[in-house]
């Protein structure tokens, strides 16, 4: 499946088509994790640790033991004798986990103990009785101070607070450097926010000894969620039963659940009853693990006087929290877009990831790309300013050509598809002009506003090959990255798809019904989309790194191939015509030369169904195949100067976003929001763009509002959402897309991926506003989030740079 | 122990609920987990992401900041009355699905209530008026605007029907997929 089509040639992609899952959320009829009940089921709460670094000297469960409802609680100890430590990324064996503390805790809000109780309300009074003596010590809560050889150490046995550290270098980086007529430097922060989802990670556990199998309904996304469970409770895959038919109320990548669930699982092998825990948001903020990257970036790039960057060197050290997970992997991923949309020949990276004493980090949507974006499009206006050249310029003159395409950057990722130049054309004649938007912004400034225009241009690497998996541990040699789609057609002609996945609101079924329906040539409405259990279904690796679109639509559309396949070896055969003879039209197989000559859908079911006698000899009767797929260019080890294959595909987005704020109050209202967006084929019009808009909303929190905030005592004190803010209906603005459609060479369809579309270039266009706004001021922010007093604190210092780069 | 239950009564989308609670059961616990409607949403139970609105005596509502006994006498909706039977929907709803309103779902039936309170008093509001009436309930994934077109596209059709806006009586087949 190579091939690409135009649009104009499709049924039903890209075409306008309600959301078959809508209609259960519109009618309340959903089934959250939080929503399922099962006979007998018990309730959990937990008891957290107030310091970020003690030893437990004691722990005294008497009184608790002694609450009404109280059935059992259970410490770090006892986890640690019946369940193996939970999985990591890197290759730090001697960070240990387990889903409560173990001696000693290493964060505020550290689950310590867990009490299971009738009902949840008892469980949180019998918390309330624990005693838990401590014995404190030192801790870090800084990226900086945690690498200092005298820093206190999270995790002592490990020896260091390094969990990751990397160079790469990619091409002759420093004779680009000599070369150079100019170089700058540069740091910029990524503060630590996430993308909190309005559903807390929500899970129940049921042991079933009788049959040996834990059933598992939780509010997940996680790739090889059932393996790493199993592993945990030293139990066999196949005796995890993991529901994929449990809906989630949000993730953007966060929702991963592996501490909860184990949790959960062994107090149900214990007690023999179902259990549920459910977080509360005190819970989910500080120690559901779901806070997301927090970098910090310093940056070199080294350009020429006409504008053209030559190379790029960026050291990235991310604060990855108490323990390892999968964060550090966030720092890979930006390999595959390491250069951004621009030709620069050579690039060097240093990723370093370091333990401190607060909440630990999880993947949040971009893994780790739209911190990496906004470093790289920081630096380009930086450059701009230097130069004097004008913003669109400058990056017209280093964005990649549309006639380069396959373009291979210096880390060893070749960029699929794009045409750069195009979509910023097609965004400033939407938008109304570049000049004639910077002529607003001078009109704003003539008002006495602090006024910027702000502009990104950005990649989503989407496909969700996870290369960096063996980029950054070398003892892992995952190179296969599958998604897999079964397809039944039952005795009637209805079709069903079963997929292996739970979704967190991105449309798969949608995605699903249509990429089969395209391929079958029939209506989307006869195709039922099922999902499976851990015990009947596909590999799946999950909806993560903008992967559906090009791996369950590539599956989905695979096995319908395969369908359409057999249904003209069966129309052949009863034909007495090749197969080559035949055409596959309307769900029916007609004689090309002859199209009153054909078989229908449902006279070809009949067959499979009901006529052994009409089969081809050696034909599996019935009808269901299942199809698996593998990513697109993937499937390759990383080479001795770490290149590698990262995704298969490159979605294009370019923000253009003027903002407005009062000199002194420093505000920042966005006034007028252009987005012009290329994710090749659009399979539903409606879901993309949803999902661009939440993107940019995301990108709007994390660039104005959302932080973690973690004080020097170590206490974190952004644990509601009174003390989180997050953009509300008024603080996103109408924000007007602008589509181009290039499509990708790779996938079935030309589609590319779009899961993570807005959130990867909205902070860097916000950020470039604002510091567009302060530039008269000769002020430049270099870190976000960039909150109205942050900004106005700023302006007030009156702090000047002074030049920017170095000759 | 003491036992310190109350009874009280109220109507749960049209039906009268007579029985004896907690006094420190919150609506949002009761609703959920006495009547199994599990439309009704637990975000942050502290009154700021607006998934747990329901309608009280018509008023948009967070039932995580409401105590049971604090119902006494009024008329409680949820997501679960909205549409006139299980098999319709309402004009809202229909309206969410035709401008794809939502993505996970999850603050879903807060966002249709809250819509189904302003579209109450106001059968025509404008853009910044919708954006103000919502501006109470959070949503993650969709960024507001397909919700707020959802809205404006519900105005417009309640005002094409000849039924009152004062009532979930309008009905939809929900057609269209």
């Amino acid at each position: 499946m190579t091939h690409s089509i135009s649009s104009k040639e499709f049924r039903y992609i890209g075409r306008k088509s309600r959301s078959v899952e809508d209609r259960r959320f519109i009618s309340g009829q959903a089934i959250f994790a939080g929503d399922i009940k099962r006979p007998g089921q018990k309730h959990v709460s937990v008891v957290a640790s107030p310091y970020p670094a003690a030893k437990i000297t004691n722990i005294d469960l008497s009184q608790a033991r002694k609450q009404p409802g109280v059935i059992d609680i259970i410490t770090g100890e006892q986890l640690v004798a019946a369940t193996n430590q939970l999985a990591t990324a890197v290759d730090t064996p001697n960070v240990k986990r387990w889903p409560l503390a173990v001696g000693q805790v290493r964060y505020t809000g550290e689950w310590v103990v867990a009490i299971v109780a009738e009902s949840r309300a008892q469980a949180e009074d019998a918390a309330e009785l624990v005693e838990i003596d401590y014995d404190p010590l030192d801790h870090v809560v800084d990226p900086e101070r945690a690498l200092e050889t005298e820093s206190p150490l999270v995790h002592p046995d490990h020896g260091s607070n390094v969990l990751l550290d990397r160079s790469f270098t990619w091409g002759d980086v420093d004779q680009d450097f000599k070369l150079a007529d100019y170089r700058l430097s540069y740091r910029v922060k990524w503060g630590r926010s996430s993308t909190v989802p309005l559903e807390t990670f929500a899970v129940t556990a049921s042991w079933d000894s009788g049959t040996s199998v834990m059933d598992i309904w939780a509010s997940i996304q996680m790739p090889k969620y059932a393996d790493q469970i199993a592993r945990a409770l030293r139990l066999s895959a196949s005796s995890i039963r993991v529901h994929y038919d449990v809906d989630v109320g949000g993730s953007y990548g966060v929702k991963r659940g592996l501490k909860q669930t184990v949790l959960v699982a062994e107090l149900s092998r214990r007690i023999g009853k179902p259990v549920t825990f459910i977080e509360d948001r005190l819970q989910n903020m500080s120690g559901g693990d779901a806070h997301g990257p927090d970098r910090i970036f310093d940056v070199d790039l080294a350009y020429n006087n006409d504008g053209l960057m030559k190379s790029i060197r960026i050291r990235a050290l991310d604060n990855a929290g108490a323990y390892a997970g999968r964060s550090p992997f966030q720092l890979g991923k930006p390999v595959g877009a390491i250069v951004g949309p621009y030709m620069i020949k050579s690039a060097a990276y240093h990723a370093q990831s370091v333990t401190t004493n607060i909440t630990p980090q999880e993947a949040v949507r971009g893994f780790g790309q739209a911190p990496t974006n906004y470093a790289i499009e920081h630096g380009v206006d930086l450059v701009a300013r230097a130069l004097n050249m004008d913003r669109l310029e400058l990056r017209r003159k280093n964005l990649i050509p549309s006639d380069a395409f396959p373009y291979k950057i210096p880390s060893g990722s070749t960029y699929d598809s794009g045409n750069f130049h195009g979509m910023l054309d097609k965004l400033m004649d939407t938008a109304g002009g570049w000049q004639e938007m910077l002529a607003r912004r001078d009109a704003l400034r003539g008002d006495g506003f602090l006024a910027g225009l702000g502009l990104s241009c950005c990649l989503e690497p989407s496909g969700g090959n996870s290369s960096f998996e063996p980029l950054l541990n070398p003892k892992n040699d995952t190179t296969t990255w599958m998604e897999s789609c079964q397809l039944q057609v039952d005795a009637l002609g209805g079709v069903i798809a079963t997929i292996s996945t739970t979704s967190s609101g991105q449309g798969h079924e949608t995605l699903t019904s249509l990429a089969i329906a395209e391929i079958l040539q029939l209506p989307p409405n006869i195709i039922r989309v099922a999902r499976a259990t851990s015990l009947t279904g596909h590999a799946s690796n999950s909806p993560v790194g903008s992967r559906m679109a090009i791996m369950l639509g590539g599956a989905a559309a695979g096995a319908a191939e395969k369908i359409r396949g057999k249904f003209l070896e069966v129309a052949a055969f009863n034909m007495g015509v090749a197969v080559d003879d035949l055409l596959w039209r309307d769900g029916g197989a007609e004689v090309r030369k002859s199209p009153e000559r054909r078989l229908d859908w449902d006279q070809l079911v009949h067959i499979c169904h009901r006529n052994a006698h009409r089969l081809p000899p050696d034909m599996e009767p019935g009808i269901s195949v299942v199809y698996t797929m593998q990513v697109p260019t993937g499937g390759a080890l990383p080479d001795a100067d770490g290149r590698i294959q990262m995704y298969p595909c490159y979605s294009f987005e370019s923000h253009l976003v003027l903002v407005k704020m009062d000199p002194v109050i420093c505000k920042p209202e966005i006034i007028d929001y252009h987005l012009g967006h290329d994710c090749g084929v659009v399979i539903n019009p409606d879901i993309v763009r949803g999902m661009t808009l939440g993107g940019v909303a995301h990108g709007i929190g994390a660039a104005l509002m959302e932080r973690f905030e973690v004080d020097s005592a170590g206490q974190l004190k952004t644990v509601t959402f009174m003390d989180y803010p997050m953009p509300s209906s008024h603080e996103v603005p109408a924000v007007n897309i602008v589509n181009q459609i290039t499509p990708s060479p790779l996938t079935c369809f030309g589609q590319k991926g779009s899961g993570e579309s807005g959130y990867l270039g909205s902070p860097a266009a916000i950020a470039n506003a604002v510091n567009d706004a302060l530039a008269p001021l000769n002020l430049t922010f270099s870190e976000l989030p960039m909150r109205m007093s942050d900004i106005s604190d700023l302006v007030a210092s009156g702090n000047s740079k002074g030049k920017i780069h170095d000759n | 122990m003491t036992d310190y239950s109350k009874t009280v009564s109220f109507h749960v989308n049209g039906q009268p609920v007579s029985c004896s609670v907690e006094p420190r059961m919150s609506l949002l616990d009761f609703l959920r987990d006495q009547m199994d409607l599990t439309g009704v949403h637990c975000g942050c139970e502290h009154g700021v992401c607006g998934a747990c609105t329901v309608l009280v005596d018509g008023d948009a509502v967070r039932s995580c900041l409401m105590l049971t006994v604090q119902a006494e006498g009024h008329r409680i909706e949820t997501i679960e009355g909205e549409a006139p039977t299980h098999s319709e929907l309402s004009l809202i709803q229909d309206a969410f699905w035709e401008k794809h309103g939502l993505q996970c779902g999850f603050c879903t039936p807060g966002m249709i209530l809250t819509a189904r309170a302003l579209l109450n008093r106001n059968s025509n509001p404008d853009r910044s008026e919708i954006r103000e009436a919502i501006s109470g309930n959070l949503c993650r994934c969709t960024g507001y605007l397909q919700i707020i077109e959802s809205i404006e596209l519900a105005a417009q059709w309640l005002s094409q029907s000849n039924r009152g806006t004062d009532s979930a009586g309008e009905k939809s087949n929900g057609g269209g997929a």
